[in-house]
This record gives C-alpha cells, sequence and structure tokens, in this order.
C-alpha cells in the first residue's frame, strides 16, 4: 500500500475523531461481517492485517487453519455518515489472507480480484451497473405473511409519502458513500422500490452492493420499516432482480462498441454475451442462490425463464439496451436474472468468467429471440433451440456441480462449499410442507 | 544553503550555467536521469533542482517527474525551456517551481534562483487549497466545503486536490490518471470517470457543477482566473 494512502487514513482517524473502525468483509453467502477496531489499532492492521478465527464465518471454516488474517483496503476507507452520541465511525472493506499474507481462497473478495486479475491480463477491465430492487414491509412477524406498507393503517403519514422519503434518505446516504445513483423510483409492485447505481469497475461494485444492502436495511429500520432483498416475497406480485448492465473496457474505449453494427455490438461483445448464454444455467445457482430464487423466475412477471437475448425484448436474459443519445461508453448488455440475495462478489465472478469464456473461444452467438417467449410453447421454443433457466435450486446444484467453468471461477473451496451448503439448503426445504400441498391435497386425497 | 546540494540536469552542465551557480556560490551535481539523481542524492535529500529542458526537453522532464513523484518530493525546482517550448509549462504546473527562458541572462537566474530559495526558506508553501467554500488542507488531509466536513477516500481526495489546485484548466483522463494516480490504477481509465461522479455526488447536487465535464476533452474544476 502506498505510503501516502496509509497516512491518508491514519490522519483521517485522528482528524474527525473516529471511535471505531468496522473492518468489513464478505462470507460466502454473501452475507456482510464486520468487526470493530479503536482508532489505536489501525496502523498496526493497515501494516500488517488483522487476524480473528475464520471458524465462525460461513464458508471460510477448515479444521487446521481457522486464523485468517483482514487485510483493510484503504481505498475504500470511509467516514460513516451516521453519528451516534458517542462519535463517528468508519468502515473499510478488507481482503481476507492467510496468516502467511496469500489471499484466503474461501473470501469472495479475493475470487473476486482473481477472475478480475485474468481478465486484465488480456486487456479487459469489467464495468458494471446494477438497477436494485427491494421491498418495504411492516417489521416482520415470525411465521406471518409480510405486510406491505400501504395495508392495515400502519403509518400516520400515507405510505407513499414514508417510502419516498425513506428512499431519497438513502441516496443520500449512498451519496455520501461514494455510491451515486442513476434512478430510483417506485416499482410497479406496492411497496417495492428499485434504485440504479451508476457503473464502476465489477470490484468497486460488488463493495457498493454490500454497502448499498446494508444502507437500505439501516436507514428503513431507524423508521421501524423492514426493507428486504428477498427475491420474491409475495405469491403474485413480481419479485426483486438486480439486472446487471455489463461493458468492458479496454483503456478508454468501450470493447462492446461497434459504430458499424447495427446495434452497435462489437464482435468481443457478441462472443461475450454468447459465453453468457451458453454457461447461464451453469451460473444460476451463484446468481441466483436461494430457494425462493426460483419462484421469482417464472413466466408473467418480467423475470427471465428462457436462455435467449433480444435488444427489446424484456422476456430475455439478456437484452441489448439502446443507449442515450450517441453514447459509445453507454454500449453494454444487460444480465436480467440475477437476484438481489446473491453474493456480488461471486455472481460478478462467474458472469465474468462465462463472457470471457466466450471471447477466449469466440463462441457464435446464435439468433435473437425477438418474440415474446412467455407466448410460445414447448415445442415452438425448443425448434427455436432455446432452453430454459434452472427451474429449481437443485437443478441449477446439478447443473453447476458438473461445470468446470464454474469450479475455475470460483476455486474449488468456495466450489464444493457452496454446494454443499446450498444441497442442506434444499433437503430442508424439501422436508417442509407447504399451505400448497396443505390446501390441495388435504382434502382431495 | 550553504552546505545543501542542488540537482542539475542535464550532466555535464553546460558551461554557462555552471559558471552562474558557482558564482553565486550554490553546490551542484550534474544528473543525467532520475536514476542519476537518485542514486547520488545526499542523505538529507535535495535541496533543489535546475533542470535545462532545451535540448533534451524528453529527459528534463522525466527528471522532473521523478523528483517530484515520490513520498517527499523535492521542492525547489526551476526549469528552463526556449521561447518555443513554453506551451511545454501548461499543464505541469505541479513539476515545478519556477522557470527561466533560454538563452539565459546569468543576473536573471540568479535572481529566480534566489526569489525561488527564499519564498520556500520563508516557510510561504501554501498548504491550503481554497476555492469557493471549497478547503482543502494538504497538511492534515482534511477537506471541507461550506464550512462542513467532507468525507472522501483517499483517491477522491487526491483529484480533488489536483482538480483544486489547477482551476479552469481542462484535463483529460489520461493527464488526469498518470498525474493523479501515477499509473497504478485498477478500474482502467473509466476510473477517471467514476471518481469524478463520486465527488459530485458528495458536493451535493447544488455544487456539483464545480466539476464540468468538458465534452469529447475531459474535465475542468471552476473557472480559470483570468476568465471571471
Amino acid at each position: 500500500m502506498n505510503e501516502q494512502q496509509r497516512d491518508y487514513v491514519l490522519r483521517t482517524v485522528e482528524e474527525r475523531g473516529i471511535r471505531l473502525v468496522r473492518l468489513w468483509f464478505t462470507d460466502v453467502l454473501g452475507n456482510l461481517k464486520s468487526f470493530a477496531i479503536s482508532p489505536a489499532e489501525m496502523e498496526n492492521a493497515l501494516n500488517d492485517g488483522m487476524s480473528f478465527d475464520g471458524s465462525s464465518i460461513d464458508g471460510y471454516s477448515r479444521v487446521q487453519e481457522s486464523d485468517v488474517l483482514a487485510i483493510p483496503d484503504a481505498n475504500t476507507f470511509e467516514v460513516l455518515p451516521w453519528v451516534d452520541a458517542k462519535g463517528a465511525e468508519a468502515r473499510v472493506f478488507c481482503d481476507i489472507a492467510r496468516l502467511d499474507g496469500t489471499p484466503f481462497d474461501g473470501d469472495p473478495r479475493q475470487v473476486l480480484r482473481r477472475n478480475l486479475e485474468s481478465a486484465r491480463k488480456k486487456g479487459y477491465s469489467f464495468y458494471i451497473a446494477p438497477d436494485i430492487e427491494y421491498f418495504y414491509f411492516a417489521p416482520p412477524v415470525a411465521g406471518q405473511q409480510p405486510v406491505l406498507l400501504d395495508e392495515g393503517g400502519f403509518f400516520d403519514l400515507t405510505s407513499t409519502d414514508i417510502a419516498s422519503s425513506l428512499r431519497k434518505e438513502t441516496i443520500r446516504t449512498l451519496e455520501t458513500m461514494s455510491i451515486p445513483v442513476e434512478y430510483s423510483f417506485h416499482e410497479d409492485a406496492p411497496s417495492q422500490h428499485e434504485i440504479d447505481l451508476r457503473h464502476t469497475d465489477a470490484l468497486a461494485m460488488a463493495d457498493s452492493v454490500m454497502t448499498f444492502r446494508f444502507v437500505v436495511k439501516e436507514i428503513a429500520a431507524l423508521h421501524n420499516v423492514h426493507a428486504t432483498f428477498m427475491p420474491k416475497p409475495l405469491e403474485n406480485i413480481q419479485g426483486s432482480g438486480m439486472h446487471l448492465h455489463l461493458s468492458l473496457f479496454t483503456g478508454e474505449d468501450n470493447a462492446f462498441h461497434s459504430a458499424d453494427d447495427p446495434y452497435n455490438l462489437s464482435p468481443t461483445a457478441k462472443h461475450f454475451m454468447a459465453g453468457l448464454l451458453r454457461h447461464a444455467a451453469e451460473i444460476t445457482a451463484v446468481t441466483n442462490q436461494t430457494v425462493n430464487s426460483y419462484k421469482r423466475l417464472v413466466p408473467g412477471f418480467e423475470a427471465p425463464v428462457h436462455i435467449s437475448w433480444a435488444r427489446n425484448n424484456r422476456s430475455g436474459l439478456v437484452r441489448v439496451p439502446i443507449p442515450k443519445r450517441q453514447n459509445e461508453s453507454a454500449t453494454r448488455l444487460e444480465y436480467r436474472s440475477p437476484d438481489p440475495a446473491c453474493n456480488p462478489y461471486l455472481a460478478f465472478s462467474v458472469i465474468l468468467a462465462a463472457g470471457m469464456r466466450g471471447i477466449e473461444e469466440q463462441y457464435e452467438l446464435p439468433t435473437e429471440a425477438d418474440a415474446n417467449l412467455f407466448e410460445m410453447d414447448d415445442e415452438m421454443l425448443a425448434k427455436l433451440g432455446i432452453a430454459q433457466l434452472p427451474q429449481s435450486l437443485s437443478e441449477a446444484l446439478t447443473v453447476m456441480e458438473g461445470s468446470s467453468l464454474v469450479a475455475e471461477a470460483l476455486g474449488d473451496h468456495i466450489f464444493e462449499w457452496f454446494l454443499r451448503n446450498k444441497r442442506d439448503e434444499w433437503r430442508d426445504y424439501k422436508t417442509h410442507i407447504s399451505q400448497f400441498e396443505l390446501g390441495r391435497y388435504l382434502r382431495s386425497t | 544553503m550553504a552546505d545543501s546540494l542542488l540537482a542539475v540536469f542535464p550532466s555535464p552542465a553546460p558551461i554557462d550555467l555552471a559558471r552562474t551557480l558557482d558564482l553565486a556560490g550554490y553546490r551542484w551535481k550534474a544528473v543525467a536521469s532520475g536514476a542519476e539523481a537518485a542514486k547520488s542524492e545526499p542523505t538529507d535529500g535535495w535541496a533543489g533542482a535546475v533542470v535545462m529542458c532545451d535540448d533534451d526537453p524528453e529527459s528534463g522532464w522525466a527528471l522532473c517527474r521523478s523528483l517530484r513523484k515520490r513520498d517527499v518530493p523535492v521542492q525547489r525546482v526551476l526549469v528552463m525551456v526556449n521561447g518555443t517550448q513554453l506551451a511545454d509549462l501548461e499543464m505541469r504546473d505541479n513539476l515545478f517551481d519556477e522557470f527561466c527562458l533560454t538563452p539565459f541572462h546569468p543576473r536573471e537566474l540568479e535572481a529566480r534562483l534566489r526569489h525561488l530559495f527564499w519564498t520556500q526558506l520563508t516557510g510561504k508553501h501554501e498548504m491550503l487549497v481554497e476555492y469557493g467554500g471549497l478547503v482543502l488542507n494538504l497538511e492534515t488531509y482534511q477537506s471541507s466545503f461550506g464550512g462542513q466536513a467532507l468525507d472522501l477516500t483517499y483517491m477522491e481526495y487526491e483529484l480533488l486536490k489536483f482538480l483544486a489546485q489547477n482551476p479552469g484548466k481542462v484535463f483529460s483522463r489520461e493527464i488526469l490518471l498518470s498525474r493523479v494516480w501515477g499509473y497504478e490504477y485498477f478500474g482502467g481509465a473509466r476510473t477517471v470517470d467514476v471518481h469524478i461522479r463520486r465527488l459530485r455526488a458528495k458536493l451535493g447536487e447544488e455544487h456539483a457543477n464545480l466539476i464540468q465535464t468538458v465534452r469529447s476533452v475531459g474535465y475542468r474544476f471552476g473557472q480559470s482566473k483570468w476568465s471571471v
């Protein structure tokens, strides 16, 4: 780390009277983890990292070596915008390393770093802009249906007022934390909101998504509201997705852009897209990692079901948005299946790996599917060669298990742990008797 | 200044330059490159440098850059350029403190050197950068806008510092990358745009236009002193 950068952090801690520095990192499932150190320990942490017992962190555990190092990434040091009476706090994202300083292969941030580095060796930097959807509910009661803000007279203010003021406060907070917002609006579903972030390189964006989820929940909680990124909380209402706008840059140039193509897509963009499509089923367990994720990926709610691409067809998996104006840097692909409950580090890693494979092996892009796929029957889809995304977590895991691409992108440690953990989740789900079954079979059979 | 040492480029130093420095009582050593300057640097550092850019401007500027781009930059750098090279000075303000035209008049060079050392010795070195409501304290790394503390990450701070030190000037992304990030950057050239957006967001909507986008060129901070 550069000397000045370290000084900058230490001086800021001193000048701003920082009381606690929170070291942030992420477990394999994408949960934000944190431990706090005093300002006096910060210099030490920047120099040598802070060791802690990783065995309590999901996906970190290894029998022999449970101690790992959290090494602050000084670039991400940021004073937290909420101050309590006792003084200001700051946070810094950490890379996790083994005690000898080598990257710890259970750390999702290191996994993304590794994948970005291999793209960088080929001359590409990977940029992402996510559109993140989520719901506001009344604070949940275990075992009960979520209560929408516009129901039940929960608030004195009308629900639109409270929700839009929550959203405004959230955006203001995000912007003071180096996360510029492009767009925000109330989604179609009641109590659903969408905030679109401006594109950054994938590592910064994965950090931003972690910060985003934290800030949205935190600010909602301050107002006694529950924010959730659960992919499909309500049965007959569209779920929450995290569409990802993807582009590769070589230096200042957008490698996806070509002025000669009718869709402004370069051969690189087409190969990348072909890679995404060919490996989509394999990476779905990572981009959609919960049992509940697959209840979003059903026809009728603008969520993708089929593995196809199109310029204007929102039922496809990959959409090619028409850039505003003649803006070269805005040429991009929109990958529509991921949901906001994923681990962004791992999701970005497998997406990049799939796209890069397409570029390396010069995959041929299938023809565009511009008809509405939801209206076609299976036979017609088969004739067009259009497959479906996995229909359940179990199916997705089976496809993932056979994927050398995903194993390589995630590394063996995370690949194996993830499969094991998610198989358990599926087993738990399978033993559950649902309302659907009781309603359908209790009396009729 | 009796025992401090100046680095002089090129090596060997032109005879008239050597004579002027000797007569004015400076101790100096000729260096041919940044590497050589680093190797033969006295333990207490170079007291300053005189860099003659007129014959080999590329190596001259490279030397200036290597003297400045390090943990403790060399203060008091005087560059010498000829009349056709004046444009080279633009956008390199951070690489020198004073300049002198060649062919030079020995009395002029002497006067400029004296003045350069006077300002630095009296501690007149600017530790605050101010523009409008923006204040950057270069010593404590703190920044504020309209009296409110501004919480910036290190790279945001460095970028804002560079821009605010050069108000009214247009910088391309490449220039900003090389001057602020020094080529070691992770996110590719779009990194500049990302950081500009973050700065605008932190300055707040009403001040976001403090940093303007100059179409197909780059960015400009504030107004030039000369255009107000």
